[in-house]
């Protein structure tokens, strides 16, 4: 099983979340271009992953709901927006992770082996919450992980292993 | 900051620009970014889409300008015409202590006019400034106004006293309170 693109970003509208920014990977594969081409989805393609969460997180001072898609290796390129701006001020943000380099070095180039194994550590070091997205769509698990955000006014991260989308 | 409406919402970026913004004219729809230098810009964008209808003024720096500069190439892109980029341009750090930046050769307003901003001018004087401004009220953006400035730390300038929280909250209110401008 894999999830279709279009029913991942419809459950994501079904909860208010409707205001997007990123940078594309190849995990999302044709998810993205969903994200792009829904007319009830606003998608900003930034040039980079710390623009990205300025966009989105404009989102929470206009009483919507946002969120960031980002291959993991634009985790490096955001630790001080996360620290010094969505952790500090408390903004929540959806950061929508594709994780390269999963399963270790072998499953990917070798660019991605070491940010691969160490992006859970990253956001545990953070104390940002995450899921990681399996090849069936479980609401309850990203509904829990979207609670957090929303509750604990703090960025949280659904992390995308290769293959979940197809 | 005459030209700026009681609806229209002032955002600017860390260290002295915010420190002096606070200091000399703190209102309802200013919100102060102490920190991630060089974020503002796209925070605005995001802001200036979805309120289509609000002017935002983004006080940037030099520094901030140049630190993520591929959200100038991206504001243009987007050309939300409500947004209003203001750089104050001293050719340096101040904040950290007056060190230089690489803006005495590298034009900041040619780098926005070349991305495509609706429009780009430079200005020396508030005379100037003040005609820009009135300029990029009714005309649609995005504009950027880079505006020369000297070095002029002012003497135990406070910290903004607000929280982050704070900062975030009343900002908030301000704009899912008050009608668009």
């Amino acid at each position: 099983m894999t999830i279709r693109g279009n029913d991942f970003w419809e459950f994501l509208i079904s909860r208010d979340y409707t205001f997007f920014a990123g940078v594309p990977d190849s995990t999302f594969g044709p998810a993205y271009n969903a994200l792009t081409s829904n007319p009830y989805l606003t998608y900003v393609p930034a040039t980079r992953e710390d623009s990205a969460i300025g966009v989105a997180s404009a989102a929470y001072f206009s009483g919507e709901k946002g969120g960031v898609v980002m291959q993991n290796s634009g985790l490096g390129n955001v630790i001080n927006p996360l620290t010094s701006f969505s952790l500090m001020y408390e903004i929540p943000v959806l950061l929508i992770i594709g994780w390269r380099g999963f399963g270790g070095p072998g499953s990917d180039a070798p660019e991605h082996w070491i940010m691969g194994e160490k992006t859970p550590s990253f956001l545990e070091l953070l104390d940002i919450p995450y899921a990681i997205l399996d090849t069936e769509l479980h609401d309850e698990k990203i509904d829990q992980l979207l609670q957090s955000i929303e509750m604990q006014q703090k960025p949280g991260a659904l992390l995308v292993p290769p293959g979940v989308f197809n | 900051m005459s030209c700026v409406k009681e609806t229209d919402a002032v955002i600017s970026t860390t260290g002295m620009i915010s420190r002096e913004l606070f200091y000399h004219q703190d209102r309802l729809g200013n919100f102060y970014m102490i920190g991630s230098m060089g974020l503002l810009s796209s925070f605005g964008l995001g802001l200036a889409k979805l309120h289509p209808l609000r002017k935002f003024f983004v006080l940037d720096g030099d520094g901030s300008a140049l630190m993520i500069m591929g959200t100038m190439a991206l504001i243009a892109a987007e050309k939300p015409k409500n947004f209003i980029h203001i750089v104050l341009d001293n050719e340096s750090y101040e904040s950290t202590g007056a060190q230089p930046t690489i803006s005495s050769s590298v034009p900041i307003g040619a780098i926005a006019e070349a991305s495509g901003y609706a429009s780009t001018v430079s200005v020396k004087s508030c005379t100037e400034l003040a005609i820009e401004l009135e300029r990029c009220l009714v005309k649609d953006g995005p504009h950027c106004i880079l505006i020369k400035v000297g070095i002029d730390p002012i003497p135990n300038i406070p910290r903004i006293t607000y929280s982050p929280n704070e900062i975030r909250d009343r900002f908030r209110s301000f704009l899912m309170e008050n009608t668009d401008g």
